[in-house]
C-alpha cells in the first residue's frame, strides 16, 4: 500500500506547492476582485468552483490561499530552525551555567499549551500575519532547541569530533563541518511532522480573525467569511476546509515516510 | 508517595514563577505604550497630563522587575487586577468563563480515551490486517483535519440536515456532543496510534510469551497482562493532549457559540487589555501544569518504578 500512498502524497504536495508558487499567473481572476452581480454562484464554465458572497472567484481565492498558507508555514519553519539551532548549539557547546539557564527557558516555553501561548503572544504583539507567524514559531522553538542540544552533546564526546578539536579547528568550524550534517536528519524528521500542525494553527488563528485582514485570500479567513452563508452555500465553507485537509494530509504522509526512512525508532505524530 | 508528590510540586513552583515573569515582561516589552491602551479602554483622551497620571497609576515608571514583584504580591493574594475594559476583577471574569472551556476540554479528553484506547487495542491485536490499515487511514485523516472546519461539517450533517443535535449554544447535555467530538478528533487519533505502539511493544515481551505458554485464556491475557502494562504510558501522554485540547476548545468554541474563555481571550486581544491577557495565560498554564502534576502522581502511584526513581 505504501508504494502507492507515498508517491501520491509527494505528487499532491508538489502540485500544491506549484499552485502556491504560480498563483499570480494561473489564477483565472484577481482573488480580491468583487463582482456583486455574480455573487454566490454555483460552479460554472466561467467560475470553475463558483463565487463567494462578494462574487469573488473561489478557485482564484483557493490558489492564493495556498500561497498564503505555504508562505506562513515556510517562515515559521525558518524561524524555528534558526532559533532552535542557535539556542540548542550554544547550550550544547557552552555547557555549564549557560546551558542550565537556556534549558530552564526552554522548560518555561514548553510549560504553556502551544495555542494558548500563541494567543497570548498575539495579544502582546498585536494581530496580523507576521505576528501570527512569530507567535507560532515562539511557541514551538523550544522542542527544536532541546533536540539540537541533545545531538550536540552526544556528538561532543565522539572521537572524530575530539580529534577535530585537538587538531585545532575552531568551534565554529566544528559546528559547520560536523554538527550541521549530523543535525540535518533529525531536524528534517521533526520539522516535516510539524509542518501540517503549524498549517492547522495558522488556519485556526486566521479563522479567529487574528491573521491576515479579511479582503486577503487565506483558507481560514475564507471559512470565517462564509459563515453567514453556511446553510445556503455550504460549498464556501467546504472548499477551503478541504484544501487545508488535503495540504495537511499530504505533509503528514510525507513526514511519516521521511521518518520511516531516516529514523524508524521515533514514535509517530507526538504533539 | 507523599514525598514524591511534594518533590514534583516543589520543582514546579520555580518554573511557574519564571513563566509568569516571562509573560509579564513580554507584555511590557511588546508593541506600544501600555498607558495609551489603558487610556483608550478607559475612554480618556490621551493628553500629556492623563498619560503621566496613567503611567504613575500603573507603575510604568518603575523597572520591570519592580512592577513584576508588585504584581506578584497581589497575585499571590488572589488578585490578578481589574480588566481595563470592563473594570471588573480579572479573576472573577475568568472564573465565570473557565468552567465552560474546562467542561468542553474535559469531555473531549473522555472522548479521546473512550475512542482512542479501544481502537488502538483493536489495531494492535490485528496487526497488518484490515483493522490495522483502517485505523491507520482514519488516524492520518484525523490528525490532518482542521477542528473548526470539522465543527462546521458536524453542524451541517447532524444539526442542519438530520436535526438530531443543536447547532449552537450551551444548554442541555446534548449541546456538548458536537463541540466535544470536533475538539477531540485529533487527540483521539494520536491516542489510537500511541496505544497501538504500546500494546505491540508489550505483546513482544517475554513475560507475555510465558503467560501464553501457561495456557491462560485470551481474555485474561489481554485484560491483565497486556492492558495493565500497555495502557499506562499512553494515558500519561494525555497530560500533553490536554494542552492541545484546551487550545483546540477555544477555537471550536467560536464555531458553536460555546460561552467559554475563547471569546473572552479574543476580546482581550482585540482590546489589548493587559491584565486580562496576563490573567488568561497564567490561569490556563496553571490549570495545565496542575493537571499534569495530578497525572504524574497517579502514574507514580500505579507504577512503583517511577516513584522510586532517584528517590534514594
Amino acid at each position: 500500500m505504501k508504494r502507492f500512498v507515498i508517491p501520491a502524497a509527494a505528487g499532491l504536495v508538489a502540485l500544491l506547492l506549484l499552485a502556491a508558487a504560480l498563483a499570480p499567473w494561473i489564477a483565472p481572476y484577481d482573488p480580491t476582485l468583487t463582482d456583486l452581480a455574480s455573487r454566490l454562484q454555483p460552479p460554472s464554465a466561467e467560475h470553475w468552483l463558483g463565487t463567494d458572497h462578494l462574487g469573488r472567484d473561489m478557485l482564484s481565492r483557493l490558489l492564493w490561499g495556498a500561497r498564503a498558507s505555504f508562505g506562513a508555514v515556510g517562515m515559521i519553519l525558518v524561524l524555528v530552525l534558526v532559533f532552535g539551532c542557535a539556542v540548542g548549539m550554544v547550550a550544547g557547546l557552552a555547557g555549564g551555567v549557560v546551558d542550565a539557564v537556556l534549558m530552564r527557558i526552554c522548560d518555561a516555553f514548553m510549560t504553556v499549551p502551544t495555542l494558548v501561548l500563541a494567543l497570548f503572544m498575539i495579544g502582546a504583539l498585536g494581530t496580523g500575519i507576521a505576528n501570527v507567524v512569530v507567535a507560532i514559531a515562539l511557541s514551538h522553538w523550544a522542542w527544536y532547541a532541546r533536540l539540537v542540544r541533545g545531538v550536540t552533546l552526544s556528538l561532543r564526546s565522539r572521537d572524530h569530533v575530539a580529534a577535530a578539536r585537538i587538531a585545532g579547528l575552531s568551534r565554529l568550524a566544528i559546528a559547520r563541518r560536523h554538527l550541521l550534517p549530523a543535525l540535518a536528519g533529525p531536524l528534517a524528521v521533526l520539522a516535516s511532522l510539524d509542518l501540517g500542525h503549524w498549517m492547522l494553527h495558522v488556519a485556526g488563528l486566521s479563522f479567529l480573525g487574528l491573521g491576515l485582514a479579511p479582503p486577503a485570500a487565506e483558507w481560514g479567513i475564507m471559512i470565517n467569511d462564509a459563515r453567514p452563508f453556511f446553510r445556503s452555500a455550504p460549498l464556501l465553507v467546504l472548499l477551503p476546509g478541504a484544501a487545508i485537509l488535503l495540504t495537511v494530509l499530504g505533509c503528514n504522509l510525507l513526514g511519516d515516510a521521511l521518518r520511516d526512512r531516516l529514523d524508524p525508532g521515533m514514535p509517530d505524530h507526538l504533539h | 508517595m507523599l514525598r514524591f508528590a511534594l518533590r514534583r510540586l516543589a520543582s514546579l513552583l520555580p518554573l511557574l514563577l519564571l513563566v509568569s515573569f516571562g509573560f509579564f515582561a513580554m507584555l511590557r516589552l511588546g508593541r506600544g505604550d501600555p498607558a495609551l491602551d489603558y487610556l483608550r479602554l478607559a475612554q480618556i483622551p490621551p493628553t500629556d497630563a492623563a498619560l503621566a497620571l496613567a503611567r504613575a497609576e500603573l507603575g510604568l515608571d518603575r523597572s520591570i522587575l519592580a512592577q513584576y514583584l508588585a504584581w506578584l504580591a497581589e497575585a499571590l493574594r488572589g488578585n490578578l487586577g481589574e480588566s481595563w475594559f470592563t473594570r471588573r476583577p480579572v479573576l472573577e471574569e475568568i472564573a465565570h468563563y473557565l468552567p465552560a472551556t474546562l467542561q468542553l476540554a474535559g469531555t473531549a479528553m473522555l472522548v479521546t480515551i473512550a475512542v482512542g484506547v479501544p481502537l488502538g487495542l483493536w489495531a494492535a491485536l490485528n496487526r497488518d490486517r484490515w483493522p490495522d490499515h483502517l485505523t491507520r487511514a482514519i488516524s492520518f485523516l484525523g490528525v490532518s483535519l482542521p477542528n473548526f472546519w470539522l465543527g462546521f461539517l458536524f453542524v451541517l450533517v447532524f444539526a442542519v440536515t438530520l436535526g438530531w443535535l443543536p447547532a449552537i449554544g450551551r444548554d442541555g447535555p446534548s449541546s456538548i456532543i458536537l463541540p466535544a467530538l470536533a475538539t477531540a478528533t485529533m487527540s483521539a487519533c494520536v491516542m489510537l496510534r500511541l496505544v497501538r505502539a504500546s500494546v505491540l511493544g508489550v505483546l513482544g515481551e517475554p513475560h507475555l510469551r510465558f503467560a501464553r505458554a501457561r495456557g491462560l485464556p485470551r481474555r485474561t491475557l489481554i485484560g491483565r497482562h497486556v492492558m495493565l502494562n500497555a495502557l499506562l504510558p499512553p494515558l500519561t501522554a494525555i497530560g500533553l493532549h490536554l494542552g492541545e485540547l484546551m487550545g483546540g476548545a477555544m477555537v471550536v468554541e467560536s464555531v458553536f457559540g460555546w460561552p467559554g474563555l475563547g471569546r473572552y481571550a479574543l476580546t482581550a486581544i482585540a482590546n489589548r487589555d493587559y491584565p486580562v491577557l496576563q490573567g488568561f495565560v497564567l490561569v490556563m498554564t496553571t490549570v495545565f501544569v496542575l493537571c499534569n502534576l495530578v497525572i504524574d502522581i497517579a502514574y507514580a502511584w500505579l507504577d512503583p518504578r517511577i516513584r522510586l526513581e532517584g528517590a534514594a
